[in-house]
């Protein structure tokens, strides 16, 4: 099966989740309404209470919240996946003589057009809220790319739960189990500074972490005058966010693949 | 002739538990082949195989002269598959369903979106070809779900189940649509545990319990394996019981069974008619009219209980 062909039932797959999101408006309402006021319990409610020496907290928080909420939203990779096996749609898509991996390249490519949406709004409410980019066009664009393709690769391993669990609700329970420690136990929403040590090294190492820094970085959100951070993730977040991207895809792209093929109707 | 469909002792274990227990299968082109089973007998998981969504544990199967396993992705160009469940994508609307599809078959854009218009106007869907599937009826459901397996004009078609779960009026009306797929020389492989479903569709009948072909033949050689017809004879009072239990032993062939209570006597025949005959003169000659007289031909329910020694329809557990 060749590549062209892989892409072209991608598109056909791609096309048909987006059109489920328009016949959902609901869902698209929900969807967009969570982080708007994700943006704005964050930014009143922890910022009137954390300071983050030398960097304005809304600043400081918007890199964490695009972080948290594009490894939250990925969970919907998972849950469409199991969805559609459960209701015998990845049972025809498989009779069908189309690439094995285009519902998953369909299925990751829907959730990032939406991820786009889902961050563009968001940083649309940061900057009524206060936030402001301290950088060049380039490099902020550098960091809208560099956090949809950690999306991306997120996208992945939810898709390899998706593949591998029972029902919908056991890719939302399992994912939470992830979600929650990565994103919490990070420099998203605090400085890690002052983290006991297990958890520091934890989040030091935690790819949200490294992820979150480097858009920081690209924002220009971060304290010009601190001292760099003891970890080498952090201190070459970019670098670190890159090689966490490409770790992903390596591992969960095949893995996803490999199960797709032995997705049975349940 | 040759054999649209042919598997070899195939076998599917699922840890310790057996689903197909070397399974045996020959559907010649261009005839209807049933799997007549109890769920969990192995059909679905049949079709699976067949279908290449599932490998089999051994054995050997090939679909239009393809290997199901080393010539998978050619195979699916050229089956269809309607599944047991109504495999329809519900958010998006008939005509989107069925030119994703052929899309997905690569038949091009505007082909595709020809045939879903076909298929729609074929299987009475014109009118509903831009609501979104979920406010489809079930029967509408199943239709649009079997158009989708037509799309790519496939030489065999598998239908799982096609009927479960529809009121009588729709399972009627998918009937004769499967019926005049026939008759364009599709070669179909269908399953059922709906007995007059497979007497009335298929040119041959497997019957599949405990993941083995038990039976096989048409509807007709079936009932004959299980013997001829029967005369049903109720009286209109328990006096007339050992009169009319002396007439039905002189037609009969074998043993008069006798419920005393409902006043039902019956008895397996040889030539149907002419013993028919005989017992209303028989019942005539010694005073008796019969509340109820029948000549009772065997039914695939009578088939399936001798063969397997439980109903067809009864649920058991895979």
């Amino acid at each position: 099966m060749s590549v062209m062909t892989a892409l072209s039932d991608g598109a056909v797959v791609t096309k048909r989740n987006l059109l489920k999101i328009t016949r959902l408006p609901d869902l698209l309402v929900f969807s967009t309404i969570q982080p708007i006021m994700f943006v704005l319990l964050f930014a009143y409610v922890f910022g009137s209470a954390i300071v983050v020496p030398g960097v304005d907290y809304t600043d400081f928080l918007m890199a964490g919240i695009f972080v948290q909420t594009v490894v939250f939203g990925a969970t919907i990779t998972g849950a469409g996946l199991a969805d559609d096996i459960k209701k015998g749609i990845i049972d025809r898509f498989r009779s069908l003589p189309m690439a094995q991996s285009a519902v998953l390249i369909g299925r990751t490519t829907s959730d990032l057009l939406n991820n786009l949406l889902v961050v563009t709004i968001m940083a649309l409410t940061g900057l009524l809220v206060g936030w402001r980019i301290h950088t060049s066009f380039v490099e902020a664009l550098g960091g809208f790319a560099l956090l949809l393709m950690f999306a991306y690769a997120v996208s992945w391993m939810m898709a390899s739960v998706g593949l591998s669990v029972s029902s919908v609700e056991v890719v939302q329970n399992a994912s939470f189990i992830v979600i929650f420690p990565l994103t919490f136990i990070s420099n998203a929403f605090v400085p890690i500074t002052n983290f006991p040590p297990v958890l520091k090294a934890f989040a030091e190492w935690n790819p949200v972490s490294a992820v979150t820094q480097a858009v920081r970085e690209l924002f220009g959100n971060v304290n010009p005058l601190a001292p760099p951070p003891d970890a080498w993730p952090l201190q070459n977040a970019i670098l670190a966010s890159m090689i966490w991207i490409v770790i992903f895809l390596v591992v969960f792209v095949p893995l996803a693949v490999s199960r797709y093929k032995k997705a049975a109707a349940r | 002739m040759t054999n649209a469909i042919l598997a070899e002792g195939l076998r599917k274990e699922y840890g310790d538990v057996v689903a197909l227990d070397g399974l045996d299968l020959a559907v010649p082109e261009g005839s209807v082949m049933c799997l007549l089973g109890p769920n969990g007998a192995g059909k679905t998981t049949t079709v699976r195989i067949l279908t290449t969504l599932l490998e089999a544990t051994s054995g050997k199967a090939t679909v239009a002269g393809l290997d199901v396993h080393a010539d998978a992705a050619r195979l699916r160009e050229r089956i269809g598959l309607s599944g047991q469940y109504a495999a329809v994508d519900e958010n998006l609307t008939g005509f989107e369903n069925l030119e994703m599809v052929g899309r997905l078959y690569h038949l091009g854009r505007g082909p595709s979106r020809e045939r879903a218009l076909d298929l729609l106007d074929r299987f009475d869907l014109d009118e509903a070809a831009d609501r979104q599937a979920k406010t489809y009826s079930g029967g509408m459901r199943r239709r649009l779900d079997l158009a989708a397996a037509l799309v790519a004009r496939p030489e065999v078609i598998f239908l799982d189940e096609p009927t479960t779960g529809l009121d009588p009026r729709s399972r009627l009306s998918l009937w004769e649509v499967i019926e005049e797929l026939v008759k364009e020389g599709a070669t179909l492989l269908l399953t059922t545990h709906f007995l007059d479903e497979a007497d009335r569709l298929a040119d041959s009948i497997a019957v599949i319990d405990h993941g083995k072909v038990i039976a096989l033949g048409t509807a007709e050689e079936l009932k004959q394996q299980v013997g001829g017809e029967r005369i049903e004879l109720t009286v209109k009072s328990q006096a007339d019981l050992v009169a009319a239990q002396e007439v039905l032993s002189s037609v009969g062939i074998g043993q008069v069974t006798v419920d005393e209570d409902a006043r039902d006597l019956a008895v397996a025949v040889g030539v149907g008619g002419d013993a028919l005959i005989e017992t209303v003169r028989g019942l005539d000659a010694r005073g008796i009219s019969p509340l109820d007289l029948a000549l009772r031909r065997p039914t695939l329910d009578d088939v399936f209980l001798s063969l397997t020694g439980h109903v067809a329809e009864e649920v058991v557990d895979a």
